[in-house]
């Protein structure tokens, strides 16, 4: 990024909406606010990679985020026992079953020659496979959840670390990716597109429906945590000697400012990594490469470049750091609440973020991510403010009135396209544009 | 073996709903590869367009309603449809004129089309939740069923019931009337012959003198009297909610796609293919297999292949299977 006055202003005035926030909602919602920005610059730097650098259309970010989640599920909560004794060994062996059946398939459609005998046994293979995998799914099913249903009903997590998650919630959205990467890449941009938003909703319908593996709508809560807890900070006496050092005497917010600022610390650091590790990417061979086949497919194809690989690369890439920026989310909430899950704001308001900042730039994905962000927690009182204002003439009780300020919230989505739009029709290089 | 009960258990749980849901993907699938085929670009915010027509003959139907006029046995909603499509094609041409213009004009990118696409469908979804709210809404009248399954019952002297529900009927009428009106219009009418003309080759349409600006128009136009139709036949079968039409992006563009992109009959066919497997497959055969198997041998599970909640799957995975075999789908579509 180059150092101009814009660009510091730019910046400037995201620090200066965060004091603001801390002003008016508290530090809490401010560090919380800022630790959400930080996770949304990992999120927009993914998907910057993968449309800013190499032209590919993810619509399916939500999907990769909620895998992420999983994981820190899978990897830090308690196992439960009971559930694992009762059915665990049967699931996994079902599982391996059905995944055995599908690369069976995938090698008979290699080797077999085409015809009418291929085709029999393909489905033939298909068939057996999949009633024998329901056969010992099933029943394996029922007897885990039916383990205290209320309280686990699911095989629980391995009890590892939950900062060993992240990683792990990244190779999980990357072997997603390699999928989907794998059918749709090489055929035209659209494709891409509609095969990532179908897996994004088909990864939530997994996460909702599989009680055994994600306690479904029952929502795992309390997932362990990297930093400390605040009723451990507000017992012990050194922590709050120290506070009060720095002028807190209040040991409630001390405690749940230390937590927040633990987070935002190791964000910071990720964040940190990732964008060292974009600009060396930008600025290397292989970013030179990507930008070559993102300009020109046919040119850079004639170069000997196989662009189908690198596209597949690139993408597996980008939706790993999204697997990444989701463990980190689950992290910080401690909950895994797949209902929460909305593509309008895990997947197109990334989008919005990519594309004001300015796709092509780490720094403008990092910008934009914050800015946006911000846009949509305020959204909903500038909304109201903005009826407000508008319908001042009106008395009070009147039927139109109270229909527009009820419904001001809704105002916020409204918001956010308006910007998009007038971004790509007015600036469509991005607040802080491609060098 | 009970024959005749297991057709007609299959046709009350799988072939009616399925025909009903098929004629409503079909024509939200039109809609897409109308688009597709004119303005060469996938159109995110045709789901929200739907809700946006759907919510807009919802208030006229309310206002009608209010004033007590009705279509008797009919749902009122038919008589605001016209209405709701005047909304629709107002909003859609706005839309072109104040946005996607100045991208035909540059020639940008199909990718920059969706992108410009999903900005459009924001605003919309933000209108339609700003003006109804997000909630369920009702807004059917008229009588619910065609036959009731007790008097198929009475009338036949079989065990199992048949239930034909207005809103399934009406949406096959409507769908054959409107398909048929827009088939005719494509292959007979001078402006529908342009419209195929510029959609196969749009340098030689205009070396012959088609204005592009009115396809483009008429195009629009269409869109919004398909989308709105399929929204409101949506809504009179399975209720009004603005989030599903967003849903129902991923089976209308299964849908344009297993049929090939670009090919209205290929969207019908789609509209089927998709609509027929979503509904088979999450279907539990229980009953149709205990009328079917011999004494003794009826299943005692429930012998459904995936649960409702994984329909989305199965539009995927059909997706999938077309995108690895056939990429230009079943039909011939564009391939760009």
């Amino acid at each position: 990024m180059t150092m101009n006055y814009k660009n510091i202003a730019l910046f400037a005035i995201i620090g200066v909406v965060f004091i603001l926030t801390g002003m008016v909602k508290g530090p809490n919602a401010a560090l919380y606010l800022l630790n959400l920005g930080l996770i949304s610059a990992i999120l927009a730097l993914g998907v910057n990679l993968q449309w800013g650098l190499a032209g590919l259309l993810n619509v399916g970010i939500m999907g990769f985020v909620a895998l992420g989640a999983l994981s820190t599920v899978l990897i830090s909560m308690p196992p439960t026992t009971e559930a694992i004794a009762a059915g665990g060994l049967r699931v996994v062996v079902a599982l391996l079953i059905g995944a055995a059946t599908i690369l069976g398939a995938v090698q008979l459609m290699k080797r077999m020659t085409p015809g009418k005998s291929r085709n029999l046994a393909l489905i033939g293979l298909l068939v057996v496979g999949f009633f024998l995998f329901r056969f010992l799914f099933d029943p394996a099913v029922s007897a885990i959840e039916s383990v205290d249903s209320a309280a686990t009903g699911y095989l629980g997590g391995l009890g590892l670390p939950v900062l060993l998650a992240w990683p792990m919630g990244a190779l999980m959205a990357a072997g997603a990716a390699w999928i989907i990467g794998k059918t749709a890449l090489g055929l035209r941009s659209d494709y891409l597109a509609i095969a990532t938003l179908g897996i994004a909703e088909i990864i939530i319908a997994i996460l909702k429906n599989e009680d055994w593996l994600s306690r479904g709508v029952k929502n795992v809560v309390g997932i362990p945590r990297p930093v400390p807890y605040e009723v451990d900070l507000q017992a012990s006496e050194s922590f709050l000697n120290t506070a009060q050092t720095f002028g807190i005497n209040d040991p409630i917010l001390a405690s749940t400012v230390f937590v927040k600022l633990c987070y935002t610390g190791l964000f910071v650091v990720v964040l940190a990594i990732l964008m060292w590790l974009s600009q060396q990417a930008l600025n290397s061979p292989w970013g030179r490469m990507m930008r070559a086949i993102r300009d020109n497919e046919v040119a850079a194809e004639a170069m000997g470049k196989d662009v189908t690989r690198r596209h597949l690369q690139i993408f597996i890439l980008g939706s790993a750091i999204c697997g990444l920026a989701g463990a980190m989310w689950a992290t910080m909430d401690s909950t895994l609440i797949p209902t929460s899950y909305q593509p309008l704001r895990f997947t197109f308001l990334i989008w919005v973020m990519v594309i004001i900042g300015g796709s092509g730039n780490n720094w403008g994905a990092i910008l934009g991510g914050f800015l946006i962000l911000l846009l949509w927690d305020w959204g909903e009182q500038l909304g109201l403010w903005m009826m407000e204002f508008v319908t001042w003439p009106l008395a009070d009780g009147v039927w139109l009135k109270d229909h527009l300020i009820n419904n001001a919230p809704h105002m916020r989505l409204m918001m956010i396209g308006i910007v998009l739009l007038l971004i790509l029709r007015f600036s469509p290089r991005g607040l802080i544009p491609e060098e | 073996m009970d024959l005749i009960n297991a057709l007609v258990a299959l046709a009350n749980f799988v072939l009616v709903p399925a025909i009903a849901y098929g004629s409503q993907l079909a024509l939200g699938a039109l809609g897409v590869t109308l688009i597709y085929g004119i303005l060469r670009f996938s159109n995110f915010a045709h789901g929200d367009t739907m809700a946006f027509g759907a919510m807009a003959t919802i208030l006229v139907t309310w206002l009608l309603q209010s004033w007590g006029v009705s279509l008797g046995p009919l749902p009122t909603a038919l008589l605001a449809l016209p209405f709701g499509i005047l909304a629709t094609i107002a909003l859609l041409l706005v839309t072109d004129r104040t946005i996607y213009r100045f991208y035909r004009k540059q020639k940008a990118a199909p990718v920059i089309f969706l992108i410009v696409s999903l900005g459009v469908m924001f605003v919309m979804n933000g209108i339609v939740r700003f003006i109804i709210g997000p909630n369920d809404q009702r807004f059917s009248d008229g009588a619910r069923f065609i036959i009731k399954a007790r008097d198929f019952k009475n009338a036949t002297g079989l065990s199992e019931g048949l239930a034909f529900k207005t809103s399934q009927g009406i949406t096959i009428v409507t769908a054959i009337v409107v398909v048929a009106a827009l088939f005719w219009f494509l292959n007979k009418t001078r402006t529908g012959k342009s419209m195929r003309a510029y959609s196969d080759n749009e340098d030689l349409a205009l070396l012959s003198g088609i204005n592009p600006e009115r396809v483009v128009m008429i195009t629009w136009i269409i869109v919004a009297a398909l989308a709105t139709t399929a929204g409101v036949l949506y809504g009179l079968d399975k209720g009004f909610k603005p989030f599903t039409y967003f849903q129902l992006l991923l089976p209308i563009f299964a849908s344009a796609i297993v049929g090939g992109l670009g090919n209205p009959l290929g969207a019908i066919a789609g509209g089927f293919v998709i609509a027929f497997s979503e509904v088979t497959i999450t279907y539990a055969f229980k009953k149709v297999l205990g009328y079917l198997a011999p004494e003794g041998l009826e299943p005692s599970s429930l012998v459904q292949l995936l649960s409702t909640d994984y329909k989305f799957a199965v539009s995927f995975t059909i997706l999938i299977i077309v995108l690895l075999f056939r990429p230009t789908g079943l039909f011939k579509g564009k391939a760009l």
